[in-house]
């Protein structure tokens, strides 16, 4: 291998792979498919490289391993694609572990019950090894998706399962929801926004946000998810947000006499 | 309660109701439920009428299980989750299909298998120390299996900051067949940390 590859020429070599890469295609090359348009991470990258070269991973050249990622980061900034931040900081840690390896012995530290000098490249290879036994574990679990997936058992939601009885409440239908939702608008500190908000609530985080709420105190009663609410916006988000849990059957919500305080309870989870 | 057969005839005690009439009952109980019902699910309902031990129920849905095999139905009883279903065989799957008009049945991506991977062998697990393995940022994935019902919080680690743990609930298990997480492949080998005494060549 030519240690003086310059960054055009080590693009040309593996170009072809990432021509084909780029416009979206598989590549096959023996028993593995290169999929995707851009590596899930360094990790991922770096596995895929050991794989290529069949280098031995227990004894990584890191010279020319790092100039090949580097030369993949290059490549990808040519292509335009985006480059999270982990892949900058697997390079300079890759370049890091070189300038180590290049030191005399003497100037390494020594590990004191060994005669062995700790190798520099130790940490890597432990991550690698592990997400690589992660992955080939991840296939076998396609594997078993994919034969379960043909087998059918009842679809239709005709009749539910017995459920814990909760039974002093009574679960609250849907326009005692909205009577709550709509006592709520009326409470008198809301304002209308003058803008438009530069910030979207979205529904996502409001979910989190009830979740979260109900991990701390096991249930919660309705009003409170919108306490320090002030905008009409984040009220019905978080309404919806409230509906859509309900819907998901992550929540429940109960009174104990009709037209009383709605509590928000959270679910044990049918298959408990 | 009981409109599954007419009680002016049926005795309340279990030697009135003959085996294979309870062993009907175990069937249509499974046959109309959505998810595996576990024996203490089916006892629960059987207990108004018929009193069972729950070694004998299983022994019922044990004989139910041998009896589909030897008449070579189209449905197997699997146990899942820890609980049984009926579930069709795999010949059968393109026709289902049709019938439902899938294209094809929902698969996860591989980021979304390998995030999922990490959490089932090493749950509970902070998102953290799932992005210290997986070496990227998994956020927008342990949204989407979390959204797929595949995931649950756990609580929070007592730790500064109080990062959320993550575990897989049963719909994780029925997903990928399974009936418990010690049935995951190589469950021994990765449910422990990678050695750390590595031998590294020169």
């Amino acid at each position: 291998m030519n240690e003086n590859n310059t960054t055009p020429e080590v693009a040309t070599e593996i170009a072809p792979e990432l021509a084909a890469i780029a416009n979206g295609l598989g590549l096959k090359d023996g028993d593995y498919k290169v999929e995707l348009d851009i590596f899930e991470g360094p990790l991922d990258l770096l596995l895929y490289l050991i794989r290529k070269d069949e280098i031995d991973i227990y004894n990584i050249p890191i010279s020319r391993v790092t100039k090949q990622y580097l030369g993949y980061i290059e490549i990808m900034k040519m292509l335009d694609l985006d480059i999270a931040g982990e892949f900058l900081m697997m390079a300079a840690t890759l370049m890091l572990i070189k300038s180590k390896t290049l030191l005399p012995p003497e100037e390494r530290v020594e590990d004191e019950n060994e005669d062995e000098i700790d190798d520099p490249r130790l940490d890597l290879v432990r991550q690698l090894l592990e997400y690589k036994k992660f992955k080939e574990v991840a296939t076998e679990l396609q594997i078993l998706e994919g034969g379960h997936s043909k087998t059918f058992s009842r679809i239709e939601d005709e009749i539910p399962l017995i459920e814990p009885s909760n039974k002093r409440l009574v679960d609250v239908g849907i326009f005692d929801l909205l009577t709550a939702f709509s006592d709520v608008l009326k409470r008198g500190e809301i304002e209308e926004p003058k803008e438009l908000e530069e910030d979207e609530v979205s529904v996502s985080d409001r979910i989190v946000m009830i979740l979260q709420t109900l991990y701390e105190a096991e249930e919660a009663v309705f009003s409170r998810f919108f306490n320090n609410l002030s905008s009409r916006m984040e009220i019905a988000v978080t309404f919806l947000a409230m509906l859509e849990l309900m819907k998901q059957r992550k929540i429940a919500a109960r009174q104990s006499e009709v037209f009383g305080e709605i509590v928000i309870i959270l679910r044990e989870g049918e298959n408990d | 309660m009981t409109e599954l057969f007419d009680t002016e005839t049926v005795q309340t005690k279990e030697e009135d109701v003959p085996q294979d009439k309870v062993k009907s009952i175990i069937e249509a109980l499974l046959f109309v439920s959505k998810r595996p019902m576990s024996i203490r699910e089916i006892k629960r309902v059987l207990d108004d009428d018929v009193n069972l031990k729950e070694l004998e129920i299983l022994g019922l849905v044990e004989e139910l299980k041998i009896d589909y095999i030897k008449e070579q139905k189209c449905f197997r009883i699997v146990e899942i989750a820890g609980g049984f279903q009926i579930r069709t065989q795999p010949e059968y799957s393109s026709y289902i299909m049709r019938l439902f008009k899938y294209d094809q049945t929902e698969r996860l991506t591989g980021a979304a298998l390998e995030t999922l991977a990490i959490i089932a062998y090493r749950q509970p697990i902070t998102r953290a120390d799932i992005e210290g393995i997986r070496g990227v940022d998994v956020g927008g994935v342990v949204r989407v299996l979390y959204d797929k019902g595949l995931l649950k919080i756990l609580g929070r680690k007592e730790v500064p900051g109080r990062p959320i743990i993550y575990g897989t609930t049963q719909l994780f298990l029925e997903h990928f067949g399974l009936n418990a997480l010690g049935d995951l492949p190589k469950s021994a080998e990765l449910r422990r940390q990678t050695e750390t005494q590595i031998k590294l060549k020169l």
